[in-house]
């Protein structure tokens, strides 16, 4: 039976009076006083009026737990801490069948759609869906949180880069062999690193992003250092996309006598970008399906147990790694040719950060809630463009409030049920 | 060989050592007492920065100039205040997730590095900030043309190291609140039940390991005098690593590696190359946490079921 417990409204206020205290404490210096130069600029309206909003949401919170109806209502807020995975029913609803041919169709008539500067946006989410994608294998499935992401994806963008300025092969001749080079480079750092647990494991593929950057940022020579280097485009047959075509090459729009635009390279550009997502989503959904998949998130939940049951952890953890890698490489691929220029600051710690935070926020794990977090948190910065200042400070807090609300995941993991058949006698 | 260059370079070392050893304090005895790495420790150290700016010319403003008063004032509030930053953000990003998986606490971390350096760079602008130098004057050892030369600021960020290193090893080893705390790391659940309150004394980990990051915040900011909103990535991860390279959880240990790290990062700073010298400390943590993760004094850890 629970006890009733008398609601005290002077524990609630002296919460809140201290939370509001330590909150001018906190914020008071830093976002009050504004440095100009050696001289400070009084901004102190500003943590007053934090400070006031941190103190009226710990009297509420404080007051409201205290009451049975409060409680319930927090709790309702919160939402059910629910672990594990779920199966999914076998019945499906009608339109279920139709909904992927009509999203594939959907997602080819967007160049009809949209003008070259949200075309350019539309690329660029679905490079980060690749990421997120090849992210959420290593972080969601394997359950090994890897920091240093963007150094696959770094390795893929140089390798077409590279490979155009040394070896003059082009888009379609580096993209296999950008996969295959960073699964290869995964296996590398991946070997050595492996039998160490989770933090290490973190702290490690971090300090292995930076080792990179800081290598391509040095060796001027080779890759160009800060200075970057240039990529190719894609060419469709041999016919090029430029308005000139260099030696040898014809142009697309003469080819086809049609005027030219700039814009059929980010067209052509988008939709093989699309349909390699699609095969990768393919791929990854059958994969989960798969013993090896199965196996990562075992591995996931528990380590030892599946070490006890024959899984030989080195291997599987590798595949992830390796998969994941060549994922990144495939991504930095697109990334190059979209830009037609690199260097080494699009592939800073932030960026992994950022992959991070599409996986975390789509739910460690789920294809959907990866694919959405990427959409969203690469197109909505654009669309909210006088806000683009807090976005990193939104990113932050998302990353905290999902781990402390719902660190599974905003939607479900759900797994495909099988039925039996009828048996026979 | 050149014995000044060497001596030179191993001066440095001992002086950039010392504060990555104040800073790995923080990172080692977080790492000892909740094993979570707190990512964003080294953006603990960028606010006592820009702490250190303000309160500097809140001081002068005030009409204090007498040197030892205005150092003293400046360390005290930027000690106070990091530590209240230390002391909410385990309360509000760590604490909820006491029990949850082991990577929910890491990434909680890493927001929060992402969220401290945004507010920073929002309410404090983008563009590089800076304090006016206070305690000029070097002192030279040596001959006329060739000398090994120390800064008076840079004495003192040895000298107060190894204060602040002393007074927290008597604190851990010497007083009830230490003892508290070595129970906590040992067993929190048996010191729970022997009626430690274990979630004060994680409190208490995190205010002081913040407080020893402002130290060395303010000693730096004092020293070179510029600083930004990006400061603390890079200096969080070598002091990370000096935390490991002296074995997690071990205090002398942090201090220790320190010195090792920033000695070896002058030595190859100074004779091979100083373009690679971060790619040196980043590869020097790889390899460690893959040959030697217990490092230089720590136990093994065993996993167990």
């Amino acid at each position: 039976m629970p006890i009733q417990q008398k609601t005290s409204l002077r524990k609630a206020l002296l919460d809140g009076f201290w939370s509001g205290i330590l909150a001018l404490i906190i914020f008071g210096p830093i976002s009050g006083l504004v440095l100009k130069g050696y001289e400070v600029q009084n901004e102190l309206m500003r943590p007053l009026l934090i400070a006031l909003s941190v103190a009226v949401g710990r009297f509420l919170i404080s007051y409201l737990i205290q009451t049975t109806k409060g409680r319930y209502y927090l709790g309702k807020l919160v939402g059910k801490r629910d672990a594990g995975v779920t199966v999914a029913s076998l019945t499906k609803s009608k339109y279920q069948h139709l909904l992927i041919p009509v999203l594939v169709l959907a997602g080819l008539s967007v160049p009809l759609l949209l003008g070259k500067y949200w075309l350019t946006v539309v690329i660029l989410a679905l490079i980060y869906v690749l990421l997120g994608l090849g992210l959420n294998i290593v972080v969601g499935l394997a359950g090994m949180l890897d920091l240093g992401y963007v150094a696959f994806y770094a390795v893929g963008a140089y390798t077409l880069a590279m490979g155009a300025q040394y070896f003059e092969l082009g888009f379609w001749t580096m993209l296999p062999v950008a996969a295959i080079g960073a699964a290869m480079f995964g296996a590398m750092l991946g070997f050595p690193v492996l039998r160490m647990h989770g933090d290490y494991l973190a702290i490690v593929t971090l300090g292995f992003g930076e080792i990179i950057r800081l290598v391509l940022n040095n060796m001027l020579e080779i890759t160009g250092g800060p200075n970057g280097a240039s990529a190719p485009s894609p060419t469709l047959f041999g016919l090029e996309f430029t308005r000139r075509a260099k030696q040898g090459g014809i142009p697309f729009h003469e080819y086809f006598d049609i005027a030219y635009s700039p814009s059929y390279k980010y067209i052509f550009i988008y939709l093989i970008l699309f349909v390699v997502v699609c095969l990768m989503i393919l791929f990854v959904t059958r994969l989960k399906q798969m013993p090896m998949g199965r196996a990562w998130e075992a591995l996931r939940e528990d380590e030892i147990a599946c070490r006890s049951l024959g899984i030989n952890h080195v291997t599987v953890k590798l595949s992830a790694f390796m998969m994941g890698a060549m994922v990144g490489g495939i991504a930095g691929v697109f990334f190059a040719t979209y830009q037609g220029f690199i260097n080494p600051s699009s592939f800073t710690f932030f960026e992994s950060a950022l992959i991070l935070a599409i996986v975390v926020l789509g739910g460690l794990g789920s294809t959907v809630g990866v694919i959405v977090a990427a959409l969203v948190l690469t197109i909505l910065p654009e669309a909210l463009r006088d806000f683009a200042e807090y976005r990193v400070l939104l990113f932050g807090i998302a990353m905290v409030l999902m781990m402390v609300w719902k660190p599974r995941g905003l939607i479900r993991i759900k797994r495909k049920a099988y039925e039996l058949g009828e048996p026979t006698a | 060989m050149d014995i000044y260059i060497l001596g030179q370079q191993l001066l440095n070392g001992l002086i950039l050592g010392s504060i990555y050893g104040l800073i790995a304090i923080g990172y080692t005895m977080v790492y000892g007492i909740i094993g979570m790495i707190n990512f964003a420790h080294g953006d603990i150290y960028m606010i006592s920065a820009y702490l250190t700016a303000i309160l500097l010319s809140l001081i002068f403003s005030l009409g204090i100039t007498s040197l030892p008063v205005v150092l003293l004032l400046t360390l005290f509030f930027a000690m106070a205040i990091t530590g209240t930053y230390g002391w909410a953000i385990e309360r509000v990003a760590y604490r909820p997730l006491r029990g949850s998986t082991r990577l929910a606490p890491l990434i909680s971390a890493i927001g929060m590095s992402l969220v401290l350096q945004s507010y920073v760079q929002i309410s404090q602008g983008a563009r590089n900030q800076g304090v006016p130098i206070l305690i000029k004057g070097v002192l030279r050892l040596g001959g006329e043309e060739q000398f090994v030369q120390i800064t008076y600021i840079q004495i003192l960020i040895v000298i107060a190291s190894f204060i602040g290193m002393a007074a927290l090893t008597y604190i851990i080893l010497r007083t009830s609140l230490g003892r508290q705390c070595r129970a906590t790391q040992q067993d929190r659940k048996m010191a729970a039940i022997l009626g430690i309150n274990t979630n004060r004394i994680i409190s208490t980990v995190f205010v002081i390991g913040s407080s020893m990051a402002a130290l060395a915040g303010v000693l730096v900011t004092l020293n070179y005098g510029s600083f930004d909103f990006y400061i603390g990535f890079v200096i969080g991860i070598k002091a990370f690593t000096a935390a490991v390279l002296g074995g997690i959880g071990s205090l002398p240990g942090a201090m220790l590696g320190g010195i090792v790290l920033g000695m070896a990062e002058g030595l190859f700073s100074g004779f091979v190359s100083s373009d690679y010298k971060d790619v040196f400390a980043f590869g020097l943590l790889v390899l460690v946490l893959v040959f030697r993760p217990s490092g230089l004094l720590g136990k093994p850890e065993i996993e167990k079921v």
